[in-house]
């Protein structure tokens, strides 16, 4: 087990470093960060003044060697626009996305669940075929332009739910948090269903699989011989079986619903790390964009981790066919 | 005798996928809006009423007109028009195409690089195999929409930029399902005798191999093309897609979104519904594919 752990965790390592020099030779190499940073009307001299004071005038190894070392310190250079360090500008949006992701993983789960169920118990029928269609036209909705439709019907057409921003957060069990006041959740509606939208038709699916898949085998018969209802086979029995792969995948999918929120907070003006990433782009506010590349794809590697982890421990030959 | 049969094999995965399709009045549906849209794509910009792109036609005074609003002239908008008053319908043809352009390039790229690698790594086996299934496993544990857009944001707009992130984030799909495939058919028999009868690899590789490893390509293909339209979709919404000059549909879709709390429905609704359409139409085919194609539900049912 140990081994197992230590290999992987190597291997997170390589992979993280192996992003943190893709970033910085395309920030660095590709771009000139002195373009940026030196007004135009700077001479020569002033200019190359600048570049020595930023180090920009060794040699690209060293200067990735210093990129490296100021990470390690957590200082990820300090955001032209709000004059900030980046990484804090990150670190404070990211509650706002995170509880975006977990609310929108939360109503996946309890809208996907039943109907993937349902389909699943009910092979190639009309209900079965009506969910299964409904989840590729839940995966072809463009995003973007789902959230967008979301907007005009419920904020403009109907008037029921304000159609952009964060409403105001309240504090539960230390968490600050807008699901604390009705006002907040009303914000959160939208962009949440926007979000999990995206995952719901992922969730039905593997659903469906997995109760297909386990609904033949000979434990569900022998409960079934056992005289059990058919609802308490089902319900405690088949669901219990189908949620090690569903929550594996669940784990992972966790990184990609961060990454999708881009979109999400992008149409809905919400206030988190995926609306700031565009931002800065659009600002050209480099150390920001860095920074959120670096702290993503680390949170990335790490559910990546951990769930192998995890995984390797319920599923021993995993370990035993790696290791 | 052994080219004679890989080749009849290829005809019969191609001929066992029409017939699947066709055999499912829903699939056949979507095959038909597919070719529609395609042919929409490559011949609509003569029969549409303008040239969205010629300043010369557009009238300011046009802009934004409803559904079948009529314009300065007295030409009728039966899809309105947009802010610079072009016209929505011929606007979205012009967006069909370069958005189907973008997809079908990077889908097929995406293919044919990772059909390489992966036949590649299935039969150098040892050192390159793990160094390319390394990388593989790598691409596919990041969500494609955060590497396309850390790529991007790195190298900026452009239609070859995005067809290049498209492919990087999709190639390694192609890569692993080939591998997978390859690695099942080396060791059979007509591959021996290819090799007995002194083939060079690449014949072996590409003209007997290949060919038996076409069903999982095909299912993957498709679906793949629908994903790089959807994601240069939402690259382009999000500014860091394609350029302005270059319209596709998700830059149209882009363009309605500051007018949507006003009202103006039409800008954004009307393309979007296309794209729905072409995505929906692409992914139905490919699910359809995937049913006829896939040995492990065909045993099943």
């Amino acid at each position: 087990m140990a081994v197992f752990v230590i290999r992987r965790l190597m291997q997170s390592l390589i992979v993280l470093a192996a992003t943190a020099a893709l970033v910085f030779l395309g920030v660095f190499a590709i771009g000139d960060p002195g373009e940026m940073l030196i007004p135009p009307d700077a001479t020569p001299a002033e200019r190359a003044q600048v570049m020595a004071a930023l180090g920009l005038d060794r040699p690209l190894p060293v200067q990735f060697v210093t990129f490296l070392a100021n990470i390690l310190q957590g200082d990820f250079g300090r955001s032209f626009v709000f004059d900030q360090p980046s990484i804090a500008l990150i670190l404070g949006r990211l509650p706002a996305t995170l509880e975006l992701a977990f609310v929108a993983l939360a109503i996946a789960l309890v809208l996907g669940l039943p109907l993937g169920l349902l389909a699943g118990l009910r092979p190639r029928t009309a209900t079965d075929e009506a969910i299964m269609t409904g989840s590729i036209l839940g995966f072809s909705l463009p995003n973007f332009w789902q959230g967008m439709m979301l907007i005009m019907i419920f904020a403009v057409w109907l008037g029921w739910l304000p159609s952009t921003g964060r409403g105001p957060r309240g504090t539960i069990l230390g968490i600050e948090t807008s699901l604390a006041s009705w006002e907040g959740i009303r914000h959160l509606i939208l962009p949440a269903t926007n979000l999990a939208l995206f995952k719901l038709a992922l969730v039905i699916r593997l659903t469906r699989t997995g109760v297909r898949e386990t609904m033949p085998l000979d434990f569900v018969k022998f409960a079934r011989a056992k005289g059990l209802t058919e609802r308490r086979i089902v319900l405690v029995h088949v669901m219990k079986t189908i949620m090690i792969p569903l929550v594996t995948v669940i784990g992972m999918e966790l990184g990609s619903l961060i990454a999708f929120a881009v979109v999400t907070e992008t149409i809905f003006a919400w206030p988190g790390i995926g609306k700031l990433l565009i931002d800065s782009i659009m600002r050209l506010d480099r150390p920001v964009v860095v920074a959120y590349l670096l702290v993503v794809v680390a949170m990335f590697i790490t559910l990546n981790f951990l769930v192998d982890v995890l995984y390797s421990i319920l599923d021993p030959r995993i370990r035993l066919g790696r290791a | 005798m052994a080219a004679f049969s890989s080749a009849s094999d290829a005809d019969g995965v191609l001929a066992r996928a029409a017939a699947g399709v066709l055999r499912s009045p829903k699939a056949t549906v979507a095959a038909v809006a597919c070719v529609l849209l395609l042919v929409t794509a490559v011949v609509g910009p003569s029969l549409v009423p303008q040239d969205p792109y010629d300043l010369n036609v557009l009238d300011i005074m046009d802009a934004k007109l409803p559904p079948g609003g009529e314009g300065m002239d007295g030409t009728v908008f039966r899809l309105g028009t947009d802010g610079q008053g072009r016209d929505m319908l011929s606007a979205m043809v012009y967006g069909l195409r370069t958005s189907l352009f973008v997809g079908v390039l990077a889908g097929v790229v995406a293919l044919v690089v990772g059909t390489v690698l992966g036949l590649v790594a299935a039969f150098a086996g040892g050192r390159i195999d793990s160094v390319i299934m390394r990388i593989v496993d790598l691409m596919l544990g990041l969500p494609t929409l955060l590497v396309a857009l850390m790529l991007l944001a790195l190298l900026g707009q452009g239609v070859w930029k995005v067809v290049l992130a498209l492919v990087l984030v999709q190639w390694a799909m192609f890569a692993r399902a080939v591998r997978g495939a390859a690695l099942v058919e080396k060791n059979k028999d007509y591959v021996e005798a290819a090799r007995m009868l002194g083939f060079s690899r690449p014949r072996i590789l590409f003209g007997h191999l290949l060919p038996n490893c076409l069903s999982p390509l095909i299912v993957i293909g498709t679906l793949q093309v629908a994903n790089a339209i959807s994601a240069e979709a939402t690259l382009s919404f999000l500014g860091i897609g394609l350029p302005i000059t270059q319209p596709s549909l998700g830059l149209l879709i882009a363009n309605g979104y500051t007018v949507l709390l006003s009202g103006q429905y039409w800008i954004s609704v009307y393309p979007g519904l296309l794209l729905l359409l072409v995505v929906f139409s692409i992914n139905i085919v490919g699910d359809r594919l995937r049913e006829v194609l896939n040995p492990r539900l065909a045993e099943r049912s």
